[in-house]
């Protein structure tokens, strides 16, 4: 089955001031969704990003720039990312329209993963 | 950059996810667990290091939201906290002690705590049932020390103790969250420049200590029974939790005075009648309007056993006499059983030691139901305004009933409307509508009869 990776956009620290019993109810949220797919054998794996590690490098005539990621509060960075099997594009879709991931202010970039086989060797 | 933190392994390679239950999560789980490894890192690190244990726990509980999500809950969720929030603090100590340079024996005891056992330490294993407990009472003492003002040990002991959050204390109190975090840094202050020690109080110290505590958990307690303003969720919360901690008060062996059985016994009175106060409308319903059978019997039931604990000794607090009054209503069947002179006599008792406005609005109430309203109206005009607006509502919702029951219509209106423009809560607003109401249907009735007496007379 084709592999999606949901990449979890969110601002800088938006959870700060989170009570213990919020941060219990997000967690539940998260594992429910999480246990969902693990019965249905379509999780394979995901992970967190450590926090402030999003510096830049690009080369600009052939030297190598290193920047610091986007920090203002405005912007969303990536915070980490799931890996998902689905059917199809629009089932996976449909898994990511349900995570938990997904309050205001937050957004998934669904992407499916090219798994194509290298070409048969005769 | 954030400070570097050893973060325990998660249990299985995220590649191969097991399946894991959200079971794991008792209700209020991180809650209770905030103010159990704080208390702790507080007993190890003292109470001047409040703010530390406070910043560390509530940091491990974010890993925690950060990391779960995608490893899973571990098998054991409570070890996981304890630990991320131990090795933060001592990230913590050992980067301000570049400055001092000596290991403080509270760290070396961290270190200790952290190192035989990787990763099923503090948690569980390591701390009975009565470690955890003296621990959590000593925490209270620290919070409730009489030289804090009242509203921030109210404040600090439902962060630090109860695990609230500033947004959730905010909430219950009307108050903004800026407010509640100046009040919470200024006692944190306090606690270190005063020195206040992490421990549950000698004999000798322990009257005082232990009577501002009460005060604490009382205001605690009524904050979340009085149905005027605030979030409803986290009203009956404020209940629960002063009860919990009262009670931890009353099974300790030092802390169980008779005044403490009294004040717990107060609290099961009350909140047993809590499922009965209001309709399925959320209307506030009078004692008289409640349907008994949905107070709470075995919460009565251990009322009743505290009431008699607290017959011990010689000292009579206010305590004692609110739960008599309290277990008065709530071991009468039916409101018209209700034995008004017995309840009046310990009003009037309560009147010498607490002479407040509100005793004396309830006194009045219960004089009433002895004497007719005439000479419970005498006796709210007597009582003198103070600045409490809430009060009022109280007084002036009474002083419209009386005069409801001696037929002063008019005045009655006046005084239910005094009441409304008072009133903070949609249930309490609607009351009153009510009452204002049923003021109107009776007055249209009077009409007609007395224009029905007229044309008679004709």
């Amino acid at each position: 089955m084709p592999e999606y990776i949901l990449l979890l956009n969110q601002p800088e620290a938006k959870f700060d001031h989170l009570s213990p019993e919020e941060i219990q109810s997000l967690i539940a949220k998260y594992s429910a969704w999480r246990d969902g797919l693990i019965k249905r054998n379509l999780l394979c794996g995901g992970n967190k990003l450590v926090d402030r590690t999003n510096r830049i490098l690009r080369t600009e005539n052939g030297k190598v720039l290193v920047t610091e990621g986007p920090f203002s509060e405005s912007q969303e960075i990536l915070g980490g990312y799931f890996i998902v099997e689905a059917p199809n594009y629009d089932e996976a879709v449909a898994i990511a329209r349900t995570c938990p991931h997904l309050i205001d202010g937050q957004s998934i970039e669904l992407r499916q993963i090219d798994i194509t086989p290298p070409p048969t060797q005769h | 950059m954030t400070e570097p933190t050893t973060i325990p392994a998660p249990t299985q390679h995220p590649d191969q996810p097991a399946a894991q239950s959200i079971d794991q999560l008792v209700a209020h789980l991180f809650r209770r667990e905030f103010g159990r490894i704080v208390s702790h890192l507080t007993r190890i690190l003292g109470a001047r290091h409040l703010d530390l244990a406070e910043d560390v726990v509530q940091h491990a509980m974010l890993q925690a939201l950060n990391l779960w999500p995608f490893q899973g809950i571990p098998n054991h969720p409570k070890s996981w906290l304890t630990q991320v929030a131990y090795h933060r603090a001592l990230d913590i100590l050992k980067r301000d002690r570049r400055l001092d340079f000596c290991e403080d024996e509270g760290e070396l005891e961290l270190k200790a705590q952290l190192k035989p056992r990787p990763f099923h330490p503090p948690g569980e294993a390591l701390h009975f049932t009565n470690e955890v407990a003296d621990e959590q009472l000593s925490l209270i003492f620290v919070c409730c020390h009489p030289s804090l003002p009242r509203p921030a040990s109210v404040a600090l002991t439902l962060r630090v103790v109860c695990g609230f959050g500033i947004a959730e204390i905010a909430r219950a109190y009307l108050s903004t969250e800026i407010a509640i975090t100046q009040r919470l840094v200024r006692a944190k202050r306090t606690i270190r420049d005063q020195n206040i020690r992490f421990e549950v109080p000698g004999p000798t110290q322990l009257p005082d200590r232990l009577e501002a505590v009460l005060d604490v958990l009382y205001l605690l307690f009524t904050e979340g029974y009085a149905a005027t303003t605030g979030d409803c969720l986290i009203k009956n919360d404020l209940c629960a939790e002063a009860i919990r901690l009262t009670t931890s008060l009353a099974e300790n062996a030092v802390t169980a005075q008779p005044q403490v059985h009294a004040l717990l016994a107060l609290m099961l009175f009350q909140a047993a009648r809590l499922p009965a106060r209001t309709d399925a409308a959320g209307d506030l319903l009078l004692l008289e309007e409640q349907d008994r059978t949905l107070w709470d019997r075995s919460m009565i039931h251990k009322g009743l056993r505290h009431l008699g604990q607290a017959a011990h000794g010689d000292h009579l607090s206010t305590y004692h006499l609110q739960a008599e009054l309290a277990a008065a209503h709530a071991t009468t069947e039916c409101f018209a059983l209700t034995d008004w002179e017995h309840i009046l006599t310990l009003y009037d008792l309560l009147r010498q030691m607490q002479p407040t406005p509100v005793v004396l609005i309830n006194r009045a109430i219960a004089l009433a139901q002895v004497e007719g309203p005439a000479a419970a109206l005498d006796a709210l005009e007597s009582i003198p305004y103070d600045d409490h607006g809430q009060r009022y509502r109280l007084r002036h919702a009474a002083e419209g009933e009386f005069h409801r029951q001696l037929g002063n219509l008019p005045q009655a209106r006046t005084f239910f409307q005094r009441a409304l423009s008072c009133a903070q809560t949609d249930p309490e607003r609607r009351f009153l509508e009510r009452k204002l109401k049923s003021l109107q249907k009776n007055a249209l009735r009077r009409d007609d009869e007395a224009k029905g007496d007229t044309s008679k007379g004709l």
